[in-house]
């Protein structure tokens, strides 16, 4: 099968800090990708860099036969993603978000509709449609946000970190949507998870980054007989120590505080 | 044009739900319409200036329409720190656009504040001279409201953090506002004063009011067009450009 995600050398470089060390990885057409790593190792800056979010220091990135620096809206066009944090606009509504997407991605009126009805049914939430977000649960902001970034239709979807807070009803219905739609649409689903059962049922090929190096790659068995562990979990320790990442709270930690403090907590 | 559009769409939306902002918004215009105007009514009639009413009324038109879209402007920062500016910033649209259609967004959104406080000062005894200058000085409100709009999209694509926002509230828009003639006449100002208000782009917006609303006049209506356009083609530009240098 050919690639549609291909990596070579990939390096960024922040101030005083190399968050991403000279990496290559390709993805196949129509899999299933888990990319793992401890805390700060590197996988957001990743997700950034093939996002068009950032651009590399250096290195090249071909995504869907595109390069995200100098086409970058080819690229953006190739791919759906649902971030770590929720990017809804809470003041909207369901409808009201997805029809914002629709938009921004040039879905004619009528297919926007149509787009719309049969996602929003995909994910279970046709019939709050017209709520504002900000009454939404974490879980269900998850599920529209799934319906959204495959609004486009895009031959690639990012999500980084989705189950995070997430309970495990909520977890499983939101892999049978990505598992269906992988198989019949043939969508490649890129993923970043902390939880390695979760890596472990759902990821065809996985591979593992740590100080902003690819450790390890391959299948979880792979990774399994070559460190002689029988779970995933434990071939992850193995592979990336068992030391704690200190991460600085970044502004945005503070903000959710501050956010938490005013509005007693919504997400 | 699709995408200024919805993002145009998206910030009237967002203003008109949340009623409480609303409110907070035209609580402090009307507080100081109230406090000023009636506090200092007396001393400036018996220094045979006429109505301070009058003349304070186009101040705090402007004041509202700085402060609300300052506001608007750094709202970004806002989208920012919960995520919704990335779900903008990964799709197919040009960054230009998008500061576009948040900026007529926001633009839009405080015009109609400083309509609403007009009205507002109306009830509380202020007379415009000529009907027929009204609608010119909706017009001026338009180009004052981008112009700051541009102003706080650019200056929030600095900051990353509300403690910022407090910062520039301190240190940008309140002496913008308190310098511009917005509360006392320019003239007979000690040159220093004076001299700054020429460099506050608000006091041309402040005296464009007044030029059109009690028909007085600082700076010369012609001044004050040509001065409020340059500055809010620079903002703009500027606004554009820095938004498209944010990375997340």
């Amino acid at each position: 099968m050919a690639n549609i995600i291909e990596v070579k050398n990939l390096t960024k470089k922040f101030k005083d800090l190399i968050a991403v060390d000279n990496i290559s990885f390709d993805v196949k057409k129509g899999e299933i990708f888990g990319f793992l790593g401890p805390n700060g190792a590197g996988k957001s800056t990743t997700i950034k860099m093939l996002t068009t979010l950032l651009s590399p220091t250096s290195g090249e990135i071909n995504l869907n036969g595109h390069n995200p620096v100098h086409e970058a809206n080819a690229v953006r066009h190739s791919f759906g993603i649902v971030f770590q944090d929720p990017s809804l606009d809470d003041e909207l509504t369901a409808y009201e978000n997805m029809e914002f997407h629709g938009v921004l991605y040039n879905l004619p009126k009528k297919l926007r509709r149509k787009k719309i009805e049969e996602l929003l049914k995909f994910v279970e939430l046709w019939d709050r449609r017209d709520s504002l977000v900000k009454q939404y649960s974490g879980g269900m902001k998850r599920r529209l946000e799934i319906a959204r970034g495959l609004m486009h239709s895009p031959k690639i979807l990012f999500l980084d970190e989705p189950t995070l807070g997430l309970d495990p009803q909520t977890r499983n219905h939101m892999w049978k949507y990505l598992q269906e739609h992988n198989k019949s649409e043939g969508i490649t689903v890129f993923f970043t998870t902390h939880y390695m059962e979760e890596a472990e049922r759902n990821a065809q090929r996985i591979a593992i980054i740590d100080h902003g190096k690819i450790i390890a790659s391959g299948t979880s068995d792979d990774l399994k007989k070559q460190t002689n562990k029988t779970s995933l979990e434990d071939a992850f320790l193995e592979l990336t120590g068992d030391n704690i990442r200190e991460e600085e709270g970044s502004s945005l930690d503070k903000i959710r505080t501050m956010r938490r403090r005013w509005t007693g907590n919504r997400r | 044009m699709k995408t200024i559009y919805i993002l145009w769409l998206r910030q009237l939306k967002r203003y008109y739900r949340s009623k409480s902002r609303m409110i907070g918004s035209l609580a402090q215009p009307l507080l100081f319409l109230v406090s000023l105007g009636y506090g200092f009514g007396h001393v400036y009639q018996q220094a045979g200036q006429g109505s301070y009413m009058n003349f304070l009324a186009p101040g705090i038109i402007a004041m509202s329409i700085i402060f609300s879209a300052i506001f608007m402007g750094m709202e970004i920062i806002w989208d920012r720190q919960f995520g919704f500016l990335k779900e903008t910033l990964v799709a197919p649209v040009s960054r230009l656009n998008i500061m576009i259609g948040r900026t007529l967004g926001g633009a839009t959104v405080a015009t109609m504040q400083g309509i609403i406080v007009f009205f507002v000062s109306m009830l509380a005894g202020f007379t415009p001279y000529s009907w027929a200058m009204v609608p010119f000085a909706f017009l001026v409100m338009i180009l004052v409201a981008i112009m700051f709009t541009a102003l706080g999209t650019m200056v929030a694509s600095f900051i990353d953090d509300m403690h910022g926002f407090q910062m520039i509230m301190n240190f940008l828009v309140m002496p913008l506002f308190f310098m511009s003639g917005a509360l006392f006449p320019l003239e007979g100002v000690p040159p220093v004063i004076a001299t700054i208000a020429r460099f506050d782009p608000l006091s041309y917006g402040v005296d464009a009011f007044r030029t059109l609303l009690i028909n007085t006049s600082h700076f010369g209506i012609g001044l004050d067009i040509l001065v409020l356009s340059v500055i809010t083609f620079v903002f703009l530009t500027l606004g554009g450009y820095f938004f498209s240098k944010i990375q997340i």
